[in-house]
Order: C-alpha cells, then structure tokens, then sequence
C-alpha cells in the first residue's frame, strides 16, 4: 500500500525485505571502513558458492546421461538404504528409489522454474519500468497502482489460488512466478531509469534528435541491467524455496516427476527411521538457496553505484 | 494529522476494490466451463448445469455479477463450500483464532528476541557477537519454512520427544496443551521473522548510535543499558515497524505452510484443504479474506506510523 516504496521491493516470498537500505553489509562496511577491503572478502565461500551453483547446474542439464539409476523405478525390496549403501551413493527413499538419482532429477524442475520465470518476469518487467520512469504519466500511475493492488496479496496465497483455478504444468507454474514477479522489477527498473533519465548523456542523446527506444534500450538499459539482474539471482533462491513449498504441498509439478520438494515430502514419514530421506534433499536445497544468496548479495555490493565508492 | 490520514481513506477503498475485482476474477480463470470443474464430469445432467450456472450468476453480464458479489461479500457473505455447504465465512471465523494465535506468538516471540538482539549487536558492532548473529541470520534466511519445521520436529518431537509433532488443543480446553502445540508452528514462523528483523533494527540503531543526542548521554554517564533502551530504540524503530507490517503477507504465506505441516486447524490449512478438494468458491472467499484483512493492517501499521513519527506527523519528513 502507502508503505514507503523502497522498504516494499524484496517482499517475495522469502521475508526479505532486499530495498532496506543493504543492512548488514552496509552496516558492516561503514565500520570497518574503505570498499576497497571488501574486494578481499570475495573469498573462499564465493567460489564454493559459485561452484555449488554450476555442479547443479551441469547436473540438470545432463541429468539424463548421467549414469544414474532409473529415477521412477520402485524397488521395494532395497527401500530406506543408508547413504553409502552398495550402488545407491546417498541411500534410497520409501519405494527403494535412488536418492541421487531423483536429487539430479529434482533439480532440472527447480533450475528450470527458477530461471526461466526469472528471466521472464525480468524481461517483461525491466522493459515497462523503463517504459513508464521515462514517459511518467498516467500510465505510470496506473502501473505503480497496479503493482500495490498486486502485492497486497501475500506472496503464498495468491500463488497457491492461481496454482489451484490454472493447473499445474511446469509452463503453467513457471508463467505463474513470472507474472507474480513482474512488479518487483519493474520497481527496481523504473527506480534506476528515473535517477539515469535526467543524466547528461541521456539529455545530449535527446537533443541530438535520439528516438524513446533509442534513449530507453541504448543509454538506458545499460544502467538498469545490472542490478536488475543482481537482484534476479536474489529472485532465483526464492522463487526455487516458492517451488520447494509448492511441491511439498504436492501442488507443483505432478508425480511422478520427482522434484526437491516432493522428496522432502515424502521424507517425513520415515523421520523416525530413515531421517536422511528428508535430510539429504534438504540439505541440497539450502546449500542452493544459501549460494545463490551469497553470490547475488556480492553481485548486489559490486554493482551498487551508491555502495561503489564512486 | 487526522486530514493526513482521512486523505489516505479514498487509495484504501480503491485497492480493496481492486483486489476484490481481481480475487472475483479469479473463478474465470478456471480453463473451460467453471460449472464443469465445480460438478465435476461424471454423471450431470444439463439441468444440472443449468440450475448451477443460474446459482453461481453465470448467465448475468460480468459487471452485474461482480457488482452482486462484492454486495454479498461486504455483508460479509462469501457464498458457501461447494463441498460441506458451510457458509465460507463461518468456515474462517471458525479457524481464524488459531492462526491469529500463532501468528501473534510468533510476532510477540520475535519482537522479544529481536529489540535485544539489535540493539546489541548494533552497540557492539563488528564484535563476535555482531559476527555471529549476522552469519546466523544469513544461512537462515536460506533455509525454506518447510524444511525448518521438519527440522523442529526431528529435534523436539523425534529426538528429544518434548513436544507433539502435530495436532492442536482449543486454548479453552487447556491452556497448558494448548501452549505445547502451539509453541513449534510458533517458533518456525517467528524464526524467520528474526532474521528480517533484526538486520533492519541493527542498521537503523547504528545511524542512530552515532547521533549527538547519544554522545550527550554517554558524556552524562548513563548506563549503556539505558542509552540503548531509553534513548536509542524509540527513534531506530520506524523501518522496522514497516518491515513488521509487511511482513504479516510472510506470516500469512508462513502460516499456509505451518499448519499444514503441524495439522493445526487455521485458515491456511483451510486455504489448503479446499484446494486439495477443488473447493474453489471456498478458495476464492479464502483468498479476498486474506488479501483484504493484509490490505487494512498495513494501512493502520502506516497509520500508526504517523501518528508516532512527529516528522511525518507535521509534515517534515
């Protein structure tokens, strides 16, 4: 609603709140002093993160070559292995199903739910916040309006009403956590075009005879880019805990296609015996979410003018 | 003041009244004919769906359905389960207390944790504490609800058998059992809730730490306790009264899944359960109930903040 605007821009989902002003970082940073010492801080855990973040990658993208058992197929007799059990690296669920097969499996629904909407909502969000910072008006009014009618609606609930009246299909759940997306980069982008658009070189591109589209999509959109699409990796981790709850719900993706969060489903009923049927898939799940966290925020710091130390 | 705030009464009615419109529209989203996925396919006759079409007002032009149902929906009428025929709004009143319970225990939970917490870790920034906090709060931020929750069960019901695992005991039946269920839901919310608030009340106490005002107490000899509690929260809790309104949409989405998880009766298992049974006008009245209830708080969270910032108050801000 009336809130102020920059407090409302990480409202999705995740209780984040990323417009308050770069809180720990900021905070820490003040303290201890110049930006050029944080450049150290890009450590050891960034590279792991980053590198966490491409083995799930590579494993979605290959997950059918990989020489893995079938992901489907039950086997009743070999259920609730430990992990490390003969041939079954990280155990096997209820039905006797490889658990690492299903995790390589798992992770193409959450990676490609969690790109593509993200590359979606960026896309179609990004274009109208700079349509709107730059021309203003009416239609800036009725889009800003838009957006709080939008995110008035808790995050869960309306995703759950849409998941519910829609249909549940990977492109239906993926177009639905785009457009559910959109107002939070159009925010972002029309925040940026309106400090870039009354730049100097944005002016001489005008008076130099430059079209809007020119203006908006070669001197704008450069300045906008950036950190939209920090803030997109940010989106990636809770859009992929969206879905992670979706699916727990049983209300992503239909079997028997495994996905994270249907593993981890499943794993609670077998806490008492077999924990590691819920733990394993967990784990997995933080570990992602934590780097794409970890890698945005730095992306975050680096691509922040105000934090820049310009 | 009181024009400040009346001014903001008209943007109020026109978001309600946009989010009633967008909730109403949610029943023509349903691919195909809404009667057809409310019957269901097996055995109907064309009466039947005729004699639906005219209940639900399927035959009116859309603007006169609308204008019907929204007249309902302020009388506080939602229609009724297609399922048990309950009226949907005696469905909510009934489950309401329990997520405002939880939802309450979570926040009053947080709150006590967080004023602490940020202030002192916003005093001794950069201290271990400060260190320890901030890693904490980050690698929770990463772990979904629903992975804290089994992780709160392993713990508390599992291994130390402490708690119950799931179900719910009336707050009239016994206050003790009551507390018991309640108190894991309670912690797996407010955990969450921890992490936001915390970071904005740090930052904010820090700007506020180096203000004048605070170099003129220390100079006096005041206690640290009482610089920080007396003089410093007061002006460093406008951000995160903000951030606690917003976040009631997080506690809403929290709730879905912690009463799922733990069974407990409120309206997010109500959301839930009329979905798992195509129960969609349920769904529907569910959803309006939610959006606007959200819509009103955080119109008096932002109220509130007038009325307690003087720089906003008069205008200065």
């Amino acid at each position: 609603m009336a809130a102020p605007e920059t407090l409302t821009t990480g409202s999705l989902a995740a209780p984040d709140p990323a417009g308050v002003p770069n809180e720990a970082e900021d905070g820490l940073e003040n303290v201890a002093g110049s930006p050029r010492k944080r450049r150290k801080k890009r450590g050891v855990i960034f590279w792991l993160s980053v590198f966490w973040l491409l083995t799930i990658l590579f494993c979605a993208i290959t997950a059918s070559w990989l020489p893995l058992p079938d992901e489907i197929q039950a086997d009743v007799a070999g259920k609730l292995q430990r992990p490390g059990a003969e041939g079954h690296l990280l155990g096997t669920d209820g039905l006797g199903r490889d658990i690492l097969a299903r995790l390589v499996h798992g992770s193409r629904v959450s990676i490609i739910i969690g790109f593509a909407s993200v590359g979606m909502g960026i896309t179609a969000g990004c274009v109208l916040g700079m349509v709107v910072g730059y021309f203003r008006g009416w239609l800036e009014r009725f889009v800003l309006f838009y957006i709080d009618v939008q995110l008035a609606y808790p995050f869960l609930v309306v995703l759950l009403a849409l998941i519910a009246f829609v249909g549940q299909s990977l492109l239906i759940i993926t177009m639905v956590f785009a457009l559910l997306s959109i107002p939070l980069y159009t925010r972002v982008a029309r925040a940026n075009t309106l400090s870039v658009s009354q730049r100097e070189y944005v002016m001489a591109a005008r008076a130099l005879g430059a079209k809007p589209a020119r203006v908006i999509f070669r001197e704008i959109l450069p300045n906008v880019a950036l950190p939209v699409l920090a803030f997109g990796l940010l989106a990636v981790g809770s859009i992929i805990v969206a879905e992670g709850t979706l699916s727990y719900l049983g209300l992503s993706v239909p079997q028997p296609t495994p996905t994270w969060g249907s593993m981890i489903a499943e794993g609670r009923r077998y806490l008492q015996d077999a924990p590691h049927v819920a733990a394993v898939p967990s784990l997995v799940m933080c570990l992602t979410v934590l780097s794409l966290t970890f890698v945005g925020d730095s992306l975050r710091a680096l691509f922040d003018v105000r934090e820049s130390g310009i | 003041m009181a024009r400040q705030i009346l001014g903001r009464i008209p943007q109020l009615i026109l978001t309600l009244l946009a989010v009633s419109f967008l909730t109403f529209m949610l029943l023509s989203l349903i691919p195909g004919d809404p009667v057809l996925s409310i019957l269901g396919t097996d055995n109907i006759t064309e009466e039947m769906i005729q004699q639906k079409r005219e209940e639900l007002g399927l035959n009116d032009p859309l603007p006169v359905r609308y204008a019907s149902w929204l007249g309902d929906a302020v009388r506080g009428d939602f229609g009724r389960s297609q399922r048990t025929q309950q009226p949907v709004m005696d469905a909510i009143k009934e489950r309401l207390p329990v997520t405002v319970e939880i939802g309450l225990l979570a926040l009053t939970g947080a709150l006590l944790i967080t004023i602490p917490l940020g202030s002192y870790t916003a005093f001794r920034a950069n201290g271990i504490a400060d260190r320890v906090t901030t890693t904490v709060s980050f690698a929770l931020r990463s772990v979904p609800g629903f992975v804290l929750a089994l992780l709160m069960i392993y713990i508390f019901a599992v291994w130390l058998r402490l708690l119950p695992a799931t179900g719910w005991t009336r707050l009239t039946v016994d206050p003790v059992r009551n507390l018991r269920s309640a108190l894991m839901p309670a912690l797996v919310l407010g955990l969450a809730e921890v992490t936001a608030y915390t970071r904005v009340l740090r930052s904010d106490m820090i700007a506020t730490l180096q203000q004048d005002f605070i170099i003129m107490a220390k100079a006096k000899g005041l206690p640290n306790w009482r610089i920080l509690f007396k003089h410093a929260l007061r002006p460093s809790m406008f951000s995160l009264m903000t951030v606690v309104g917003l976040n009631i949409a997080a506690l809403v989405g929290g709730a879905l899944i912690v009463e799922t998880i733990f069974a407990l009766p409120g309206i997010g298992r109500l959301l839930v359960d009329s979905i798992y049974q195509r129960d969609l006008v349920m769904v529907q009245g569910v959803v309006l109930f939610i959006a606007s209830s959200y819509v009103i708080v955080n119109f008096l969270v932002d109220t509130l903040y007038t009325v307690l910032d003087p720089r906003i108050r008069h205008g200065r801000a």
